[in-house]
């Protein structure tokens, strides 16, 4: 109310910053205990992996590590593994997805909502138990097997190798695709659209020219999500892959839980961290950090 | 004056095939019909204002025309061709929202450019045209702006040069400037009609604004309950509303309800439940011996604290119960037949400031006169 009326004045700059510094201090004392909470259960254990992976396992500071990382040809491709799947899940969710959440935010009110519903339907079930599912779908002699085995002619095998991680992972992923772009689709102005038309555009024009544009944030930040859970994801590939499919999350925990070699896990987990901020960076420069939150123009 | 103005646009009309054709424009939405047969026609270079409340079919008529709502029955005629079910892309009709519709994604230039591009306009000719309509709305300084950098009155601008740069036969304008503050609005007025005037584009106007509708318009078109309650010039509708809605929408007025009891030729008297009788011209579709309402304009009215003796006057007696200070005028509300409470009338009476040197306070009895001549006898609205 306050900062309004100095607005109207013509004086923004002084009076806006006090407005904003109260804030700031009511908005840091109600943040306090989330805060804390992240500063223990978070924040100390990124510094404690960052710390293991430049030290050795006797405690002194090196970067072995990442050495080692460079010369082992079996971590370059279990990195290379994790890229590829990431960007084809994500590559197949945009394709999948986009016309998923276009009709769920375009169709009547009613029917987009049911779209949403069993969009969502699958977070009722535990990941495990989805997982699972696809073993039983995909296993050789299971229905879908048995379906692809009499189409090609000869037996295909569809579980424990790329496709059925790739399978698994796009299932997975989808929701969070489609979820993340609804919520930007529905905020265009689909007048936008008409104007377009009316102005002497085709209906592909103006969903070239107008709609698309305006849905980019959507997909760009759906597509963001998708590849950096994808990336770290460890249950699908564990359970679908075979052992030439396994990912970074599985030669960490390998690390973790059988080589028991701390600083080794660490030092792939921080590589694993590096590249989705790399990737985040990107994004920030293509789209800029606030669509994220605000998916506004 | 008048009639030659009217020959003009005969001749005008008698060449050119009218912008706009509506024949028995109808709609609906399921049990509502939200336009029951429209028939309209405007001319080449004419400005269009359609008038209305809000629900009484104005901007389903607009959409009908711009081709986003398709017409239950009727044809729609654009510059002589049939396009009553062709799709918005074919029609070539410029449209400007109330909330503007710019493109957030795109420049300024580019919102403007965009139009020519859909219609594969030589890369040269688009810039020429595109600089050409932005120095006209006075925006060339800003074509590298976002609109959401823009104010209100520039993103009007934007989007009128949007819907101009392609030189569309007819331009669309759904409360282009009822978002705006009422000074910017009044100069956007002058500007728009000034832009109109100089390109000769044909304008259909939708504004619930009355105000608006008077200073812009050439014709006015005021719509109530999905019908055109009266369709004329603005000195027409106003002077000589049809209807006692259209009387009370279009400014202020008074309103006698009574009976017809006497018609010869263009003028007659009808008689309040009081017994008290006004003379008036008669309006259309008004019957002796029915219902009938005397509508007069305040400003037509005088207060005065002796009966003049002038027979072209209505003079009746009563008391000034109120007195209000316009700034340019006064108001006065006088009270008739004080003594039957349940058929008193207050007349509402408007006079310049400078009729008097002190106005009159209320409280004493006075004598409120005004001229047969601006009398009107209107039928009864139809519910």
């Amino acid at each position: 109310m306050m900062s309004e009326v100095v607005i109207a004045a013509g004086d923004i700059a002084q009076p806006q910053r006090r407005v904003r510094l109260t804030l700031t201090l009511r908005t840091l004392l109600f943040l306090a205990l989330p805060m804390a909470f992240l500063a223990v259960f978070f924040g100390y254990p990124m510094v404690d992996i960052l710390s293991r992976s430049f030290h050795s396992a006797d405690g002194a500071l090196t970067l072995q590590n990442y050495a080692t990382l460079l010369d082992r040809p079996a971590y370059w491709r279990v990195t290379m593994i994790t890229m590829q799947l990431s960007f084809a899940v994500t590559l197949i969710c945009i394709i999948v997805g986009y016309p998923v959440a276009y009709v769920a935010a375009n169709a009547r009110p009613a029917v987009g909502a049911v779209i949403m519903v069993f969009v969502l339907l699958p977070f009722l079930t535990s990941v495990l138990v989805r997982n699972y599912g696809w073993i039983v779908l995909l296993r050789p002699g299971g229905i879908l097997s048995d379906v692809a085995s009499a189409i090609a002619g000869r037996e295909v095998q569809l579980l424990y190798n790329r496709f059925g991680v790739l399978v698994g992972l796009v299932y997975t992923m989808l929701p969070y695709f489609v979820l993340t772009l609804y919520s930007v689709l529905k905020a265009i102005d689909t007048r936008l659209v008409f104007v377009a038309y009316s102005l002497g555009s085709s209906r592909w024009s103006a969903f070239r020219r107008i709609y698309l544009p305006l849905s980019m944030p959507g997909v760009v930040g759906g597509a963001l999500l998708v590849f950096i859970l994808s990336a770290g994801f460890f249950i699908t590939p564990r359970l679908l892959g075979g052992d030439r499919d396994q990912m970074l999350s599985s030669i960490i925990a390998y690390q973790v839980e059988i080589l028991i070699d701390w600083n080794m896990a660490s030092t792939l987990a921080v590589v694993l961290l590096a590249i989705t901020l790399l990737l985040f960076l990107i994004y920030a420069r293509l789209v800029g950090i606030k669509q994220l939150v605000t998916s506004k123009w | 004056m008048k009639n030659l103005d009217q020959d003009e646009f005969a001749v005008a009309t008698s060449v050119d095939p009218p912008a706009i054709t509506l024949t028995g424009l109808w709609k609906a939405y399921g049990n509502f019909v939200a336009v029951r047969g429209i028939d309209l026609q405007v001319g080449k270079g004419e400005f269009c204002t359609i008038l209305g409340p809000s629900g009484s079919g104005k901007t389903t008529a607009l959409m009908m025309i711009a081709g986003f709502v398709m017409p239950g029955r009727g044809s729609i005629k654009i510059a002589g061709r049939d396009l009553t079910f062709a799709p918005p892309q074919k029609r070539d009709l410029g449209v400007v929202f109330q909330n503007y519709a710019l493109f957030p994604h795109m420049t300024v230039r580019d919102n403007v450019a965009f139009p020519l591009e859909m219609r594969r306009t030589p890369r040269n000719e688009i810039a020429e045209r595109t600089d050409r309509i932005l120095k006209l709305v006075e925006l060339d300084s800003f074509s590298d702006r976002y609109p959401r950098q823009l104010s209100g009155g520039q993103q009007q601008r934007v989007a009128l040069a949007r819907a101009l740069v392609f030189e569309p036969a007819v331009l669309l304008m759904d409360e282009p400037l009822g978002a705006l503050d009422k000074q910017l609005r009044g100069h956007l007025q002058l500007e728009l009609k000034r832009l109109q005037r100089r390109l000769n584009v044909s304008v259909v106007y939708v504004t619930h604004d009355q105000e608006e509708a008077l200073t812009m318009a050439d014709r006015v078109v005021v719509m109530k309950d999905g019908r055109i309650e009266q369709n004329g010039t603005p000195q027409e509708i106003y002077d000589r509303p049809r209807t006692p809605f259209v009387a009370t929408f279009i400014g202020e007025t008074n309103l006698l309800p009574g009976t017809l009891i006497e018609a010869q030729g263009s003028k007659g008297q009808v008689e309040l439940p009081t017994g008290r009788k006004v003379r008036a011209m008669l309006g259309a579709g008004v019957r002796e011996g029915e219902r009938a309402i005397a509508s007069v304009r305040p400003e037509q009215l005088s207060v005065s604290e002796a009966p003049s003796s002038n027979g072209a006057l209505n003079s009746w007696e009563g008391r000034i119960r109120e007195v209000t200070y316009l700034g340019d005028a006064i108001r006065y509300h006088v009270i008739v037949d004080e003594g039957r409470p349940t058929l008193a009338s207050t007349l509402v009476v408007k006079e310049p400031r400078n009729a008097r040197q002190t106005p009159l306070a209320a409280g004493p009895s006075v004598f409120v006169e005004w001229p047969v001549e601006h009398t009107r006898v209107l039928a009864p609205d139809q519910r």
